[in-house]
């Protein structure tokens, strides 16, 4: 990634639009969330930084926090682990099985997250398809539940947001150099030491694209996370809600939101860079 | 460190398709060990599929692959201790020199004690020792070759494959890896065979040039017989610069070239009497002389270039054939002047090729430009 970074004023004209839709939908917003988050009290009376001292004092919101930047990071982990082998299947395949997995992958991503979520309802629901198949094949004596549980929404949440990792990882896939397969195939390495020692080290820029778009999606995931967890399983995104819906507490709920953000955003950022100190030499592949 | 280290390769009938495309046709040929053979043809003809196929990364979809004289179908590409060397190296770029050329060795499980003294002395052989710790991103296009040639070499192949590899240096340092790598092949003793498309390489660092065209054999010859000889018009056209002058059989020895003059043969042809024959002239063996020598050709000359030890004198016959002269420096070519007259004749007629004419309008002159 060595592009240069001198550009003619002129040849910034056409990001402008982009750059004002931008700075009016993201950075004014955030201006007023952070104005908000400063006020003492939810009548808007006072500033003062106290939400953030309460949210750092108060032990269930930052459990909540961290369960919700765990949960990203295992559906992300996940996703990685079946974007493999399905991006070593599309390699593999011929025009009309790769045509099959394309249309597999992009088949979510066209039905709507409400459509998918409710999927799973149908699935992991007391009565849903797992449970009636258990029960059926004798493999369980009751229903286990599987809706509302951490398990559950891991899984529902890493097969919607799955696309997101497939692609980039595919994409990878497709830039590696066959010949350094072959070649390592020629020196006498089997497939694990291929895969672990040529494939994955040079496809990790696409694994990494893939885990912050997942991470960060899985994370924010509104509705998946409430209606597939429940009320049980409380998370930034509903708990956010939560604060400025039901409780009317605009100004913690502002600092909820600005604290999650900067914590998404971080490991984003943190994950960025250090593997990309991993990732070196890659671009000469 | 003995000798011959390389197997003995054969294949027998190999061919193989891509779908409806015919890469690789009946292919037959044997490599004794400790041989370098080079594999030359132009663009498409299969060489690169001929050595995939070898290295196991293909399945010929017919015939026999041996090493010493046993098929090796069963064998995978990981088990055939083949040295390969890539036409742009496939350096793994994130892994330093020493690991590139380790990673053979650690491949089979070799103790880290011998990996790193192995190592050193591949590195040493290839005069790559002080960069042991760059990455392949970090070095020059002959280091980088050097580097890949040590990895092929460290797993002690009994064959050493190289596809093209010269093709992306530029000429000058072409030439000296040309050498370098020559010498390093036949002092380890191991068997190669090197694709490429340019026949000077070819002919300076093989012991015997496979020529390929369409998927099959030309001709299988040492470089001077090759060059010498060639047993086909193709093989003529391809290796080296030829004039060719067509003409037709008046007699078992005769052939009178449709640019006039009737000609004697040094032997007899095969070539029945009236079919139509080409005649293949080296530029070397073609020479400007006056007009009343038996034989002359008459030309008009289209350009002249002194190349330092040799003038080269580029004419036309009246039939439209181009004619290629190479004239030593200090025979006189005052009257060859642009756009003159002039006359030429064969200095020595053993050293004629007589091919019968292809049947289509063929033209032969530009045969090497495919
Ligand atoms: N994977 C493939 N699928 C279909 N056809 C192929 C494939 N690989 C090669 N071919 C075809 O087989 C023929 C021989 O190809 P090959 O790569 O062996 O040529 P080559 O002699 O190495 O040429 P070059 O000098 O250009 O590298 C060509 O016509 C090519 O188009
Ligand atoms: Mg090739």
């Amino acid at each position: 990634m060595s592009g240069s970074a001198t550009h003619e004023p002129r040849q910034l004209l056409p990001a402008l639009p982009l750059a004002a839709l931008f700075l009016a939908a993201f950075v004014l917003p955030l201006i007023v969330l952070v104005f908000i988050s400063l006020f003492r009290t939810p009548q808007f009376l006072e500033l003062s930084p106290i939400q953030y001292v309460k949210f750092f004092r108060d032990q269930f919101s930052v459990t909540v926090l961290l369960e919700t930047l765990l949960l990203g990071a295992e559906v992300a982990m996940l996703s990685l682990l079946l974007a493999y082998p399905i991006g070593l299947a599309y390699l593999g395949s011929g025009k009309i099985g790769r045509a099959l997995i394309t249309f597999l992958i992009i088949l979510p991503l066209l039905t709507s997250s409400v459509v998918r979520t409710f999927a799973w309802i149908v699935i992991l629901g007391r009565d849903g398809i797992v449970n009636s198949t258990m029960l059926t094949l004798g493999l369980w004596d009751s229903p286990a539940r599987l809706l509302y549980t951490w398990g559950g929404l891991v899984v529902a949440l890493t097969q919607i947001q799955l696309p997101l990792m497939a692609l980039p990882v595919i994409n990878s896939l497709l830039r590696l150099n066959p010949n350094l397969v072959k070649a390592a195939e020629g020196l006498g390495a089997g497939r694990f030491r291929i895969f672990f020692t040529v494939v994955l080290p040079l496809t990790v820029p696409g694994a990494i694209a893939g885990w912050l778009l997942v991470f960060a999606a899985a994370a924010t995931a509104f509705i998946t996370q409430t209606l597939v967890g429940g009320g049980r399983i409380v998370l930034m995104p509903s708990y956010i809600y939560q604060q400025a819906v039901g409780v009317q507490d605009w100004p913690f709920s502002a600092a909820l939101s600005l604290i999650f953000t900067v914590a998404v955003i971080g490991i984003v950022f943190l994950v960025g860079t250090t593997s990309r100190r991993f990732a070196r030499g890659i671009d000469a592949v | 460190m003995s000798n011959t280290r390389g197997h003995a390769l054969a294949l027998e009938g190999v061919g193989h398709a891509f779908g409806s495309t015919i890469a690789l046709e009946d292919v037959s040929l044997s490599i004794a060990a400790a041989e370098l053979i080079a594999l030359l043809g132009p663009s498409g003809c299969g060489k690169t599929t001929m050595l995939q196929i070898i290295a196991g990364f293909l399945r010929p979809t017919k015939g026999e692959v041996l090493f010493d004289g046993n098929r090796v179908e069963r064998i995978p590409a990981n088990r055939r201790r083949i040295g390969m060397v890539f036409q742009n190296y496939a350096l793994f770029p994130h892994l330093s020199v020493f690991e590139n050329v380790a990673y053979g060795l650690r491949a089979r499980k070799t103790s880290s004690a011998i990996v790193k003294t192995r190592v050193a002395e591949m590195l040493d052989l290839v005069q790559m020792g002080g960069f042991a710790s760059r990455l392949p991103g970090q070095l020059s296009g002959g280091q980088q070759q050097r580097v890949a040639l040590a990895r092929a070499l460290a797993i002690e192949p009994g064959l050493v494959l190289l596809d093209e590899p010269f093709s992306a240096l530029d000429k000058n340092l072409r030439l000296d890896m040309q050498i370098e790598i020559k010498s390093l092949l036949k002092g380890y003793g191991v068997t190669s065979i090197m694709v490429t498309h340019d026949q000077e390489e070819a002919l300076s660092m093989a012991d015997r040039i496979v020529v390929l065209n369409k998927g099959r054999i030309e001709q299988i010859d040492a470089p001077d017989a090759l060059y010498d000889r060639p047993a086909s018009l193709f093989v003529n056209s391809f290796i080296g610069h030829a004039n060719f002058l067509r003409g037709s059989v008046t007699a078992d020895d005769c052939v009178r070239l449709a640019a006039g003059p009737e000609i004697r043969l040094a032997k007899s042809t095969q070539h029945c009497r009236g079919s139509a024959v080409v005649l293949s002239v080296r530029p070397e063996n073609i020479s400007l002389v006056d007009s009343n020598k038996p034989g002359a050709i008459p030309i008009t000359v289209r350009a002249t270039m002194p190349l330092g030890s040799v003038n080269v004198v580029e004419g036309v016959t009246p039939t439209g054939e181009a004619v290629k002269i190479n004239q030593a420096r200090l025979s006189s070519i005052a009257h060859a002047r642009v756009g003159s007259g002039a006359w030429v004749a064969i200095n020595d007629m053993t050293a004629v090729g007589v091919f019968s004419a292809p049947a289509e309008t063929f033209s032969v002159n530009g045969a090497k430009e495919f």
